[in-house]
């Protein structure tokens, strides 16, 4: 359970995330076990598991969204409750549409990114819109930035809540499903979108259902199940142990999970033999949630 | 010098419309994104309770009604924050509590024929005293300075609340914030369209502004400008009609609405005729798509298989070279394409 992830933290440089027997709950009940792993700064890390398994608990802890009930958790080298600056954690929340009761462009919704990092009497600075502009490059919508956010399209709309997540310069990047529900011609740019931050280093981790959409990204995979870390390691090392999982389902214990697979990846074809060729590889198997 | 100047209960009349459509629209357009349109109805409820109690201890309404009403904002802050499903009959409770206490308290005071209680329900504009309206001069300055300052972050919390808190802003006070101040706008405008009135001074010209915006900040300007435009408009208009200018005023800013939204219908009709969409392509044009970028007004175009592709929402529109597409000539045409 406690596996360590190949790219274990240097000492020079402080982890940029550290759980140390750490579980996170609501109004003081744990829902997850103590949880121990160290993220690497620049480690992209895709973090899978059915509904109900603690990946959510888990992220919405780190972002201070859920109680952090025992354990020790550092972020940047800070435990998690002495983190001023929240903004050093950039959050791109799932979602599949930005609110449409309003009017907002683009450049609008970006800049909300910023707003936690300086005093509430302090306006934007031309440096702050200067970064406005490149996090909206970054995700390819700089042409886009006076555009009403409510014209685009899904992934379109999702790349802007990552963008604002840039604006605010995080050091890590935690992102909800950031591909579920965005059609193939848009997971693609997403995808683009995700190996130019790893490129440029950030640290990311990603909670996803859809592995086949961040094949080449993702340098290690943690999958949760139960409230406590079911498996750590490569994404090499994740296709031999879900091969090894069919392979003993299919000698002779049949479908005893009783997972469905119905639902997944019904927008990539290519759902078997992703990453090593080494049987179904759609990640965590549970229910689609509509 | 007009007629309607001569009078000073109607300069007095004209100068609280000017504030009270400049100030509601400014706070509403937040009440609009956070879907709370009717709260400011609910915080008047229960300012009719203050008044009644300002009234009954011979003291100040607006005082005593601005404190009801702040202290009923907050309180609808801490219901919902709770979550609770029982949270919304609580709030129903507080609110007609409010103005049935209002009514009960007003009539035992001024005796059933009261002309106070309909003149906060519905409005009494005339009746605004020079220094009625230096209280609400500086009420209006005090909302119109907490909103612009936190005018981003009100649009955060309000557009995004967990998105606000996991990057660390303050969402409850913000929201506590923004209940206050609904609650002072509504004092503000009791006098004005009345108690009863008030959400439609909030709401309606924020409902005409997003007709017309197309970002957050060009949405408010417009919508104060439907507020001012209504409520100064009402009081003028009501005046020479000898209409009750509260109604008046609520009834111009929905013929506002109604006429923003007919011509914008008629001229989405007139430009979905002319604006042709590009094949459904699977390819998502960008800065870096590889297609030749080409400046086209206030937009770019990709070159595509000879096409010129503008984004248009989630779709391409094919944009016309006056060379290659020989239908229309004239280059006006081309230009509305993008509309």
């Amino acid at each position: 359970m406690l596996v360590t992830g190949p790219a274990a933290a240097s000492a020079a440089h402080p982890a940029a995330v550290r759980l140390d027997h750490a579980s996170f709950g609501y109004a003081g009940r744990p829902f997850t076990e103590g949880v121990t792993l160290t993220i690497a700064p620049g480690e992209v890390v895709a973090l899978l598991g059915p509904n109900g398994s603690g990946k959510s608990t888990l992220v919405r802890g780190l972002l201070g969204l859920n109680d952090h009930v025992a354990g020790r958790v550092e972020v940047l080298g800070t435990p998690l409750a002495s983190l001023a600056d929240r903004s050093r954690l950039g959050y791109v929340p799932q979602r599949h549409t930005l609110s449409a009761s309003v009017r907002s462009t683009v450049r609008e919704v970006i800049a909300t990114g910023q707003l936690a990092g300086r005093p509430w009497w302090r306006r934007s600075t031309a440096a702050d819109r200067a970064t406005v502009v490149r996090a909206a490059e970054t995700v390819g919508l700089a042409d886009r930035l006076d555009a009403d956010v409510a014209t685009l399209s899904g992934g379109q709309q999702r790349r802007v809540l990552i963008a604002r997540a840039l604006a605010a310069r995080p050091e890590v990047l935690i992102m909800d499903e950031p591909t579920a529900g965005v059609d193939a011609a848009n997971q693609d740019v997403l995808a683009a979108v995700l190996r130019r931050l790893a490129g440029m280093g950030v640290t990311m981790l990603v909670v996803t259902h859809e592995l086949a959409a961040l094949r080449g990204i993702v340098d290690r995979i943690i999958e949760m199940d139960a409230g406590h870390v079911a498996f750590d390691g490569t994404p090499r090392q994740y296709a031999e142990h879900r091969a090894a999982i069919s392979r003993a389902a299919d000698a002779g214990h049949g479908d005893h999970h009783g997972y469905d697979h119905h639902g997944y990846d019904h927008e990539d074809g290519s759902e078997g033999g992703l990453l090593s060729g080494a049987g179904p590889m759609d990640g965590p198997v549970e229910e689609a949630t509509p | 010098m007009l007629e309607i100047l001569t009078y000073d209960f109607m300069r007095y009349a004209l100068l609280a419309a000017l504030l009270v459509g400049a100030v509601a629209p400014l706070v509403g357009i937040f009440l609009v994104q956070r879907r709370l349109s009717l709260i400011g109805d609910g915080l008047g409820h229960v300012a009719l309770a203050g008044v009644a109690v300002g009234l009954l201890m011979d003291g100040q309404p607006i005082v005593t009604a601005l404190i009801a009403a702040v202290l009923a904002g907050v309180a609808v802050e801490v219901i919902r924050a709770r979550g609770r499903t029982s949270g919304d009959i609580a709030l129903a409770v507080m609110f007609y509590g409010g103005i049935a206490a209002g009514v009960v308290i007003i009539n035992r005071v001024d005796g059933s024929q009261s002309s106070n209680l309909t003149g906060y329900l519905f409005g009494a504009i005339t009746t605004t005293s020079p220094g009625d309206l230096v209280v609400f001069a500086v009420l209006s300055l005090v909302i119109v300075a907490v909103t612009v300052v936190l005018r981003q972050r009100l649009f955060l919390a309000a557009g995004d609340e967990e998105y606000a808190r996991a990057s660390g802003l303050p969402v409850m006070a913000l929201n506590i914030t923004l209940s206050v101040l609904t609650a002072v706008t509504v004092v503000v405008s009791m006098r004005v369209v009345g108690l009863l009135l008030i959400s439609a001074l909030m709401i309606v010209p924020n409902a005409a502004a997003q007709q017309v915006a197309r970002s957050f900040r060009s949405a408010t300007l417009w919508a104060v400008l439907f507020g001012v435009l209504s409520s100064v408009g009402g009081v003028i208009t009501s005046f020479y009609a000898d209409t009750a200018a509260g109604g008046t005023i609520v009834l111009l800013a929905i013929a506002l609405f109604l006429v923003v939204a007919a011509v914008g219908a008629l001229i989405a009709a007139l430009t979905a005729r002319r604006h042709r969409i590009a094949e459904r392509h699977p390819h998502e044009h960008g800065p870096d798509c590889g297609h030749e970028a080409v400046p086209h007004g206030d937009h770019v175009d990709y070159l595509h298989g000879g096409h010129r592709h503008a984004p248009h929402g989630a779709h391409y529109d094919e944009h016309a070279d006056p060379t290659t597409y020989s239908g229309s000539s004239d280059p006006a045409d081309q230009e509305q394409v993008t509309r």
